[in-house]
């Protein structure tokens, strides 16, 4: 089983990788972390700031981005090719397809990810010449951007598996926005009474919260990031991508392919 | 020519026209607008709303923020400006997007209180702005520093610069002239002294260029302003000796009054002129002097700091 899943894995992450669409997006990330250096020269005191916001920001959104549009198509490009019959034709089960889709996207983007902080950390050591050990939380915001494409990738999955690969990009691209109004969401909750406060605490809970594991701001001032936060997001993205996965599973299981 | 041949010819010819053509056009458009009296509008004004549409990217919004705020504030400094409508509200946003982030108060104080063309003239926003830093940032003593600070140099306002100071020196590892700032404040000390022990904090406090570059003017200023007022006492005090004005310092040296001739802080002589008074010789080395200025000198807009500062 496991070595059914890691063989979609790998095939899928190579097929990503030849993508020409992720260099350009990697390559513009890279642009954009050296820009910052310009950027902070045209302000006054905040050259490191810059570097670490506009880079971060630049690597979760063009990783968001990645994971949206080639996870929307991971399914709907086996159907379309035909592939996917030569490959359930094999002794391969739905569900072992879906988690080898999941986990070859989760690793390119990971390596991606890995490509892309080099080019912010190169850019900070230009513009402050030596490292701290603060700046060793920007490996914790790096981190949780990587669990935020976990649970986008997951979602572009499970949104692709019903639906078409533009109405899935659209679905992912709003609960990403959703989810960064999450706290909003849960303040607006907290506001309300009877059933609209059950309707939007519920609401609250079902979308994903992306406000929490963004911590580029703090770590862009030194300040360090609790040990139990980087658990508890942990375990937070991990459910949630697993309970999307399984819904991708469920869908797809019941899915008429014919 | 085969057709192939042709079509890329006519094409290369047709796309260098077209774009050189709207090139000169946008020229022309460029000097229409121009001339069309633009006003400072800020479209949107709402930190909250800011914050929510940043989706937690609100710390490089707030870096794109203060980079405006810098590019405003330099802009209009350089053209003279008297009036910087759209100071107080961009430095509202940017320390709302990001409330740690010091240099926007440090610096933000510093463009807002002193009187133009120097600032904005607004020292009650500096204040507020600051006292939302002290309540974000506690722990920041430069923060209670900049209080005292507009609070004595541009409001002389001394209780609440006192106040300001002794709240300061008690935040750990604050600066320990803080306290004694405040125990001269309330004492309402002399004012050069004061301000030179001020302007002396920031140029050895601050790690920013511009700021050590604008305290030595400063210093050099009131280094001067001390020098034209001690002189003109000497000056005063021997007419009163010999009953006539001296004709040049050389008298008072002669008349043991002075040991040697006396020059400003950057080596310049300074002139006795009529009735005793003693003038720089290029004001325009020395800004923010107050003394020793030719009658009805203007100075520069822009302040000459030296490139050793």
């Amino acid at each position: 089983m496991s070595a059914r899943i890691a063989y979609i894995a790998s095939n899928t992450f190579r097929e990503a990788v030849r993508d020409r669409v992720l260099y350009n997006l990697v390559a513009f990330v890279l642009l954009l972390s050296g820009a910052a250096i310009l950027v902070g020269q045209l302000s006054i005191g905040i050259e490191r700031l810059v570097v670490i916001n506009l880079g971060l920001a630049a690597v979760s959104i063009f990783g968001v981005v990645i994971a949206i549009f080639i996870g929307i198509g991971l399914v709907s490009k086996e159907i379309d090719r035909r592939t996917l019959y030569t490959v359930l034709s094999r002794p391969v089960r739905r569900w072992e397809f879906i988690v080898g889709k999941f986990l070859g996207l989760a690793g390119t983007l990971v390596v991606n990810t890995s490509f892309m902080a080099i080019g912010v950390f190169a850019a900070l050591f230009y513009v402050t010449h030596r490292f701290e050990q603060a700046d060793g939380w920007i490996f914790v915001a790096l981190y949780f951007i990587v669990l935020q494409f976990l649970v986008i990738t997951a979602l572009a999955l499970l949104f692709s598996a019903f639906s078409t690969p533009v109405e899935s990009a659209v679905f992912a691209f709003l609960i990403f926005v959703i989810g960064s109004f999450a706290q909003d969401l849960r303040g607006f909750a907290a506001m309300t009474q009877g059933a609209t406060r059950w309707l939007a605490t519920g609401a609250a809970y079902l979308v994903p919260n992306f406000s929490s594991l963004n911590v580029i701001s703090s770590v862009a001032h030194q300040q360090p990031v609790a040990g139990t936060l980087i658990l508890s997001n942990t375990v937070y993205a991990l459910f949630y991508a697993g309970t999307a996965l399984c819904g991708a599973v469920l869908i797809f299981e019941h899915r008429n392919l014919k | 020519m085969s057709p192939s041949r042709r079509s890329t010819a006519t094409a290369t010819v047709l796309l260098a026209v077209f774009l050189s053509s709207s090139m000169l056009v946008l020229r022309q458009v460029d000097r229409m607008r121009r001339s069309t009296p633009l006003q400072e509008v800020l479209f949107l004004t709402s930190p909250k709303l800011l914050k929510r549409l940043s989706l937690g990217y609100d710390g490089l919004l707030a870096c794109v923020y203060w980079t405006r705020v810098v590019q405003y504030f330099g802009s209009k400094h350089f053209a003279g400006a008297r009036e910087y409508a759209l100071l107080a509200p961009l430095l509202e946003i940017t320390t709302a997007l990001d409330p740690h982030l010091i240099v926007a108060y440090e610096f933000g104080a510093n463009f807002l209180a002193p009187p133009p063309p120097g600032g904005a003239g607004e020292p009650e926003q500096a204040i507020a702005l600051t006292e939302f830093g002290i309540r974000n940032n506690p722990e920041e003593w430069r923060l209670y520093y900049d209080l005292g600070f507009v609070y004595y140099m541009d409001l002389h306002d001394y209780k609440n610069a006192a106040h300001a100071f002794a709240r300061g020196a008690q935040v750990p590892n604050a600066h320990p002239w803080l306290k004694l700032m405040a125990a001269l404040m309330a004492e309402h000390a002399g004012e050069i002294q004061t301000s030179r022990m001020l302007w002396t904090t920031t140029y050895q406090t601050t790690s920013d260029r511009n700021i050590r570059a604008n305290a030595a003017a400063h210093l050099r200023a009131l280094q001067v302003d001390e020098d034209v007022t001690n002189l003109e006492a000497l000056v005063s005090s021997y007419r009163q000796r010999t009953e006539h004005w001296p004709a040049a310092f050389s008298d008072l040296e002669a008349a043991g009054m002075l040991r040697g001739l006396p020059s400003d802080p950057l080596g310049q002589p300074y002139k006795l002129c009529g009735e005793g008074r003693v003038e720089v010789t290029d004001p325009d080395d020395l800004p923010f002097i107050q003394k020793g200025t030719p009658a009805g000198y203007v100075p520069p807009l822009k302040p000459r700091f030296l490139p050793t500062d």
